[in-house]
C-alpha cells in the first residue's frame, strides 16, 4: 500500500440528489474504509479488498477524478477524489489488493479473532456430513459410506469418503470413474427415506458417438436396484441438448438409453457458465441505470434473461424433488463437470424435500456437502485469485436466490432470514472464513485451511438471534415445498442486487419490528414472572399460558400462543454437543 | 319489472363448479334476482358461494354434447368455470345472468334491495360530513369558509352542496368563476398542511380557449391562498400539448401573464381507454399460465400498468414535495378535474397527512376526495378488465389510486393502521356491492337516488369493531411523518394481492399473517400484564406504608 489515507474525497450518492458526503479514505490491509466528516453522525463504510470486482477510473470532472468501485456483493462505490496522483495511487493500490496472486495472501490466513485454538478446531467439527447420512439411514442395506476416495484414485475433485450402492464392488467403482468426466461417478446426494429413492449425483459419461462402459451401466443398474420400489431411474442432463449434443463430438456427452437398462433419460435445459456470466452483468447494468423509467427496467430485466434462468434452476430443482417423491424414481443428475448445475439443483431439491434443510445447520449442511465436499470451484467461480475471468460466474449466488425465491412464497417455513443468505453470499467472496477457499477437498487439505483458518459457521450461529426467521413455524410444520413456478411467482431481488441503495429498499423493515418483539417477549416474559411471585395472593396465568405446546400452528389463528422458539431443539441433533464459538 | 320473468331456469342440479386451486365440486345452482348461488350438497364441508349478478363482468357458454359449461368471470377478477347438464337449462342460466348481470337501471341494483343483517351502530352516510371536515380546520385556521353556493347542484353539478373556499372569496365570485371553470369545478380547498399552512386545492382546467379568456375572480381566489411574496405551483396533469390543444375546445390552462405567481408543471397521466387498455392487457398476462418468463415480463411492460403506477406516484410526491418541502401552495387539475386529478391530490394527503394512514382517515379521504368530489364511479366502474363490450367511459382510476396506496403501505409497512386486504375491500365494493356508498357519479345523483334513505352505507358496515378487526394492520404504529415512496422500478411490484390473487395460492402467505398478528399481539398482552402487575405491586406498596 503506497498511500494509507487521502483526505478530501467526495462519495457520490447514485441515486438521491442528496449533496455527496466529504471524507477521509483509508486503506488497510483488508479493507478499504471511507469516513464522511461531512455527517453529523460519524458514518463509515467499509469496503472489503476481497469484495472489489473492479476498480475503473472515469474521466476528470469538476469535482475532481471520480473512482468507481463494483464490488462482488453488488454495492457500487462511486468516489471522486482532488488529486489526480492520489486518484492514481488508491486506484493502483487497489487493483493490487484486490487481486491477490497467491492463497496464503487471502483474509483467512490472517483474520484472527479472538478465539482459543480448541474452539477454532470444534468450529470445524461443527457440520459433520456423516451425521447427515446417518440422519437418512446410510449406512443401510442398500448404501454406504466408504473411504475408497481416501488418496483421490477415484475422484481427485470429491471428498475422501463417499456414499455409493453396496452393490457397486471396486471394479465398478473404478471402472465407472475412468468413463465419467474428471473421474466424478455417480455418489448418493441425499436418500429420501419414505420411499427409498436416492437422489444421485455425477459428470458426464465419456460416451462419444458410440462408447460404452459395462462398469458404469452396472453402476446405474446398481443406483436402480437400490430402490427395489421403482422399476427405473431418471438420468438428467442440465444441461440444454445442443450443449450435450456438441460434447459428443469431444468424446464426451450424454447417457444412450439403449446401453442403460430401464433409465428414463431427460434434459433439463439450464445455460452454461459463461451465459449466466453475462446475464449477471446485464442484469447489474439495469440495476446500475439512471433513473430509468419503468418500461427501461422490465426491458432490461427479460433481456438480462436472470429471471429465466432462476426459473430454469427452480424447474429442475421442483422436477428433481417430484420424482423422488410422487413418481418415487431414483433420480441421477449432471450436466458437464457435474460442480455447477448439478450442485444448484441437488441442493435445490434437497431443500424442497427435507426440512431439516430449511433450518440454520441444515442449511450449513447442505452447502457443504452438495457445493464445499463436492467440489464446486468456489475459488474460479467467486474469482477468489487473480485468475481466468470466463471461469468465474454467479453459480452459488443463483442458489442463492432460488432460496430466497422460495421464502418469498413460504415465508414460515425457513428457520432463517434473507440476512443470513446474504451473511453467506458475502463470506463466499470475502476470502475470511475457510470453508469457501480453494476448489475442492484435495486443495484445501492442501491449503491447510482446517489448521489455519476459521470456519464460517460457528460466527453465524453466534449471530443466530438477528439471522432467525420470526415467522418460522418449526420443523413440522412444512415437510415437502411445492412451488409454484409459473413466471409470475419469480420477483426481482431488490435486497440483492440493489441491497446498497438503501432509498430503494422498503424504508420500515418488518423483519426488525418482529425480532425486536421476540426479544422483548423474553424480557418481558421474565419481569411477567419476577412480578407474580412478589404478588402471591394473584393468580391467573400469563395470556396463552399451557397452550403453548409445540403443535399449535394451526390454533393459532383464534388464541394469542407465546410464539413459538424453533429452534435448534425442534430439528434432529446434528451438533456434537459443541456450543458454537 | 319483475326478476321472476328474467329467470327461466331457477335452479339446477349436479352442477359441478371448477375454481382454480380447489378440487371441482358437484352441487346445486340456484338464480334469485341478484345473486348465483351455488351450494354443495355434501354433508360435511359443505361450500357455499354467493355470488352478485352484478359482479360478473363476462360471460361464456359452450356445449359438449348436451352438458354446457359457462365461465363466468368477474369484475374481481375471479373466474370460475360451471358444468350444467342439459342443454336447454344451461342455456336459460346464461341468458338469465347476462340479463341479470346487465341490468339499465340503478335502482334494480341489489343495494336498494339488500337488507343487511347487523344492527347499525353509526349511520356511515352521515359519517364523514365535509361540515365536520371544516370544524377541524377551523381550529387550526381562520383563512378558510365553507360554502354552500352550491346547495343547489346548481353551480357545479358535481361538486357537493358544500365546500371549502379562501374566505376572502365570496359566493357571488364563486359562481363567476363556476363559469370560468370546466363543468363550474371552482378551485375548492383539498388538504391543509398544518405543518406550514400550505393548501393544495384542485379545479377543472380553465376555460381560457383560443383568445386567452381571463376571470379576475379566479385569479384573486386561488392568489388567495398564497403567502405574500410566496409562488405557488400549478400541477396540470395533462402534458403541455394536450393542454394546448384543448384550448381549441375552449379550455385551457392558467397563463403567466395572469398568473404572475404560479408556476406551471405538466405531469402527464393516463386516463379512461389507456387505462382501460392497460388493465385488460395485464389481466390478460396475468391469467395466461402458458407464458414463459420472457414472455411474462414483455408482456408485463408492455401493459404499461407499473410505468402508469410509477407515473402517478411520481406526480403525488412532486404535489407533497412542493408543500412540504418548498413551503408552497398547490393546485391539481387536469381536464374535468374528476380523474388524474383527484388521484394526484389524494396520493399526496398519503403521503404528507398521518391522519389519512388511518382506517378512519382513509375512509375519509375516500368520501372526501373521490366520492364528493365527483369521481364518476358509476361510469368508471361499470364494467372490469373482462367485460367484451364496447368500453365507454370505464377506466381503473379509482383502482390506480388504490394500488399506489399499496406500493406505499409495501415501502411503509408500519405506517398504516389498515392492511392491505381493506384495499381490496375498496376495489371489490367499487365495482359491486350491497352498498349503495359507490353508486351514482356524484353528490347529485346520490341525493336524487335517495341513495342515503334507501340504502345502507358500505362504512356502517366496514366501522363495526367485529368487521374492522379483520383489517387492523398489526404493525401499525402511529407515525407522525411525512413518509416518500421510492418510485424507481426496483421499488415497485405488482400487487399480487389483486392480479394474482385468484392465480396463486394464498394458503401460506396468510400463515405468514397469522404469524404476524400472533407475535405482536402477544407482545402487546404480555407489556400489558406486566404493567398491570407493576401497579398492583405499586398500590400494595403504597398500602403497606
Amino acid at each position: 500500500v503506497s498511500l494509507p489515507q487521502v483526505e478530501n474525497v467526495k462519495l457520490l450518492d447514485r441515486y438521491a440528489n442528496r449533496k455527496a458526503a466529504t471524507g477521509t479514505l483509508y486503506l488497510t490491509a483488508t479493507h478499504l474504509i471511507y469516513v464522511d466528516a461531512s455527517a453529523e453522525v460519524r458514518k463509515e463504510t467499509w469496503i472489503l479488498h476481497h469484495h472489489i470486482s473492479s476498480v475503473e477510473k472515469l474521466p476528470l470532472t469538476t469535482a475532481g477524478y471520480p473512482l468507481l468501485i463494483h464490488c462482488k456483493n453488488f454495492h457500487v462505490a462511486h468516489f471522486v477524489i482532488g488529486q489526480e496522483r492520489d486518484c492514481h495511487d488508491v486506484f493502483t493500490s487497489l487493483l493490487k489488493l484486490s487481486q491477490p496472486v497467491k492463497p496464503e495472501e487471502l483474509y483467512a490466513f490472517s483474520y484472527n479473532p479472538k478465539m482459543s485454538k480448541e474452539s477454532r478446531e470444534m468450529g470445524w467439527k461443527l457440520i459433520d456430513l456423516k451425521l447427515d447420512y446417518q440422519r437418512m439411514g446410510i449406512p443401510n442395506d442398500h448404501w454406504e459410506i466408504t473411504d475408497i476416495n481416501k488418496d483421490y484414485e477415484v475422484c481427485s475433485t470429491y471428498p475422501p469418503e463417499i456414499v455409493v450402492p453396496r452393490a457397486a464392488t471396486r471394479a465398478v467403482v473404478m471402472g465407472s470413474s475412468r468413463f465419467r468426466s474428471r473421474g466424478r461417478i455417480p455418489v448418493l446426494s441425499y436418500l429420501y427415506k419414505e420411499n427409498n429413492a436416492a437422489l444421485c449425483r455425477c459428470s458426464q459419461p465419456l460416451a462419444g458417438f458410440s462408447a460404452r462402459c459395462l462398469e458404469d451401466e452396472q453402476m446405474l443398474q446398481a443406483i436402480r436396484e437400490a430402490n427395489p420400489g421403482c422399476p427405473f431411474m431418471y438420468v438428467v442432463d442440465t444441461r440444454p441438448k445442443l450443449n450435450a449434443m456438441a460434447n459428443r463430438a469431444a468424446g464426451k456427452g450424454y447417457e444412450n438409453e439403449d446401453n442403460y437398462e430401464n433409465i428414463r433419460f431427460k434434459f433439463i435445459g439450464i445455460e452454461n457458465i459463461h451465459v449466466m456470466r453475462s446475464s449477471l452483468q446485464k442484469l447489474l447494468e439495469v440495476c446500475e441505470m439512471k433513473s430509468p423509467s419503468m418500461s427501461d427496467f422490465l426491458t432490461g430485466l427479460e433481456s438480462s434473461g436472470w429471471l429465466r434462468h432462476i426459473k430454469a434452476v427452480m424447474d429442475a430443482g421442483v422436477f428433481l424433488a417430484k420424482a423422488v417423491r410422487e413418481e418415487r424414481a431414483s433420480v441421477l443428475v449432471h450436466c458437464s463437470d457435474g460442480w455447477d448445475r448439478t450442485a444448484q439443483v441437488c441442493s435445490l431439491a434437497g431443500l424442497l424435500l427435507d426440512p431439516f434443510y430449511r433450518t440454520f445447520k441444515g442449511f450449513m449442511v447442505l452447502i457443504e456437502k452438495e457445493w464445499i465436499a463436492m467440489g464446486h470451484k468456489f475459488s474460479h467461480r467467486c474469482g477468489h485469485l487473480d485468475g481466468d475471468p470466463r471461469e468465474v460466474s454467479p453459480v452459488f449466488t443463483q442458489f442463492v436466490e432460488c432460496v430466497w425465491q422460495l421464502m418469498q412464497q413460504f415465508p414460515c417455513s425457513f428457520e432463517f432470514n434473507e440476512r443470513f443468505l446474504l451473511e453467506i453470499h458475502d463470506h463466499v467472496y470475502s476470502c475470511q472464513f475457510g470453508n469457501f477457499l480453494g476448489t475442492c477437498h484435495k486443495e484445501r487439505e492442501e491449503l491447510r485451511i482446517f489448521e489455519k483458518t476459521h470456519s464460517l459457521w460457528p460466527f453465524l450461529l453466534q449471530r443466530k438471534q438477528e439471522l432467525r426467521n420470526p415467522l418460522y413455524r418449526g420443523f413440522t410444520a412444512y415437510k415437502e415445498l411445492q412451488p409454484n413456478t409459473l413466471p409470475f411467482s419469480f420477483q426481482f431481488w431488490c435486497g440483492m442486487y440493489n441491497r446498497f441503495d438503501k432509498g430503494m429498499q422498503p424504508r420500515q423493515c418488518v423483519l426488525d419490528r418482529l425480532l425486536g418483539c421476540l426479544s422483548r417477549k423474553l424480557t418481558l416474559e421474565e419481569s411477567a414472572s419476577q412480578l407474580q411471585n412478589k404478588l402471591p395472593f394473584l393468580d391467573g396465568p400469563l395470556p396463552g399460558e399451557g397452550r403453548s405446546s409445540p403443535k399449535a400452528g394451526a390454533a393459532a389463528a383464534k388464541a394469542p400462543t407465546p410464539p413459538r422458539d424453533c429452534g435448534e431443539g425442534a430439528a434432529p441433533a446434528l451438533s456434537n454437543g459443541l456450543s458454537p464459538g | 319489472m319483475e326478476f321472476a320473468e328474467l329467470i327461466k331456469t331457477p335452479r339446477a342440479d349436479n352442477v359441478v363448479l371448477h375454481r382454480p386451486f380447489h378440487p371441482a365440486v358437484e352441487g346445486t345452482l340456484c338464480l334469485t334476482g341478484h345473486h348465483l348461488i351455488f351450494s354443495s350438497r355434501r354433508r360435511y364441508h359443505a361450500e357455499e358461494l354467493w355470488l352478485l349478478h352484478s359482479n360478473i363482468d363476462s360471460i361464456d357458454k359452450r356445449f359438449v354434447g348436451s352438458l354446457g359449461t359457462i365461465v363466468i368471470k368477474c369484475k374481481d377478477l375471479r373466474i370460475i368455470q360451471l358444468d350444467i347438464p342439459g342443454m336447454e337449462e344451461c342455456l336459460n342460466i346464461a341468458s338469465s345472468i347476462e340479463a341479470l348481470s346487465t341490468l339499465d337501471s340503478v335502482t334494480l341494483m341489489y343495494p336498494f334491495f339488500y337488507r343487511p343483517m347487523f344492527e347499525v351502530l353509526e349511520d356511515g352516510w352521515s359519517s364523514f360530513l365535509l361540515e365536520q371536515e371544516f370544524e377541524l380546520l377551523s381550529s387550526v385556521t381562520n383563512e378558510w369558509r365553507l360554502t354552500c353556493v352550491n346547495k343547489e347542484f346548481s353551480v357545479c353539478p358535481s361538486y357537493p352542496p358544500v365546500a371549502i373556499v379562501p374566505k376572502g372569496i365570496d359566493d357571488e365570485a364563486l359562481r363567476k368563476v363556476a363559469l370560468f371553470r370546466h363543468g363550474g369545478r371552482f378551485p375548492v380547498l383539498s388538504y391543509y398542511h398544518k405543518k406550514n399552512g400550505m393548501a393544495m386545492m384542485r379545479s377543472s382546467q380553465p376555460l381560457t380557449g383560443t383568445n386567452g379568456r381571463r376571470c379576475k375572480e379566479d385569479e384573486k381566489l386561488v392568489n388567495a391562498t398564497l403567502r405574500s411574496g410566496r409562488r405557488g405551483f400549478v400541477i396540470d396533469t395533462r402534458p403541455l400539448a394536450v393542454a394546448q390543444q384543448a384550448r381549441a375546445k375552449g379550455g385551457g390552462f392558467e397563463q403567466e401573464v395572469h398568473y404572475p405567481q404560479w408556476r406551471r408543471i405538466h405531469k402527464h397521466i393516463e386516463r379512461f381507454n389507456i387505462l382501460q387498455e392497460s388493465f385488460i392487457k395485464l389481466v390478460e398476462a396475468c391469467n395466461d399460465q402458458s407464458h414463459n418468463m420472457d414472455r411474462w415480463l414483455s408482456k408485463l411492460e408492455a401493459s404499461n400498468w407499473l410505468t402508469h403506477i410509477k407515473e402517478l406516484l411520481t406526480a403525488a410526491c412532486l404535489a407533497a414535495q412542493c408543500i412540504d418541502r418548498e413551503g408552497a401552495s398547490v393546485l391539481v387539475h387536469g381536464s374535468e378535474g374528476t380523474d388524474s386529478t383527484l388521484q394526484v391530490t389524494s396520493l399526496a394527503q398519503i403521503i404528507l397527512d398521518p391522519r389519512c394512514r388511518t382506517i378512519r382517515g382513509f375512509e375519509a379521504l375516500v368520501v372526501r376526495e373521490w366520492l364528493q368530489a365527483g369521481h364518476p364511479f358509476q361510469q368508471r366502474c361499470a364494467q372490469s378488465a373482462y367485460s367484451n363490450s364496447k368500453q365507454k367511459w370505464e377506466a381503473p382510476v379509482f383502482l390506480l389510486f388504490l394500488e399506489c396506496v399499496w406500493q406505499i403501505h409495501r415501502q411503509f409497512p408500519c405506517s398504516f393502521e389498515f392492511n392491505e386486504k381493506f384495499l381490496i375491500l375498496l376495489f371489490e365494493h367499487t365495482y359491486a356491492s350491497q352498498f349503495g356508498t359507490f353508486l351514482g357519479n356524484n353528490e347529485n345523483e346520490r341525493a336524487k337516488l335517495k341513495l342515503p334513505q334507501k340504502t345502507m352505507s358500505l362504512w356502517s358496515w366496514v366501522n363495526r369493531p367485529e368487521e374492522l378487526s379483520r383489517f387492523h394492520n398489526p404493525l401499525y404504529e402511529p407515525n407522525s411523518l411525512v413518509i416518500w415512496p421510492s418510485v424507481a422500478p426496483q421499488s415497485l411490484q405488482l400487487w399480487e394481492g389483486v392480479f394474482l390473487r385468484w392465480n396463486r395460492p394464498s394458503k401460506f402467505l396468510e400463515e405468514a399473517e397469522e404469524e404476524r398478528i400472533n407475535i405482536i399481539k402477544y407482545n402487546k398482552e404480555l407489556q400489558a400484564k406486566v404493567n398491570a402487575l407493576r401497579r398492583q405491586l405499586a398500590e400494595m406498596e403504597t398500602d403497606e406504608e
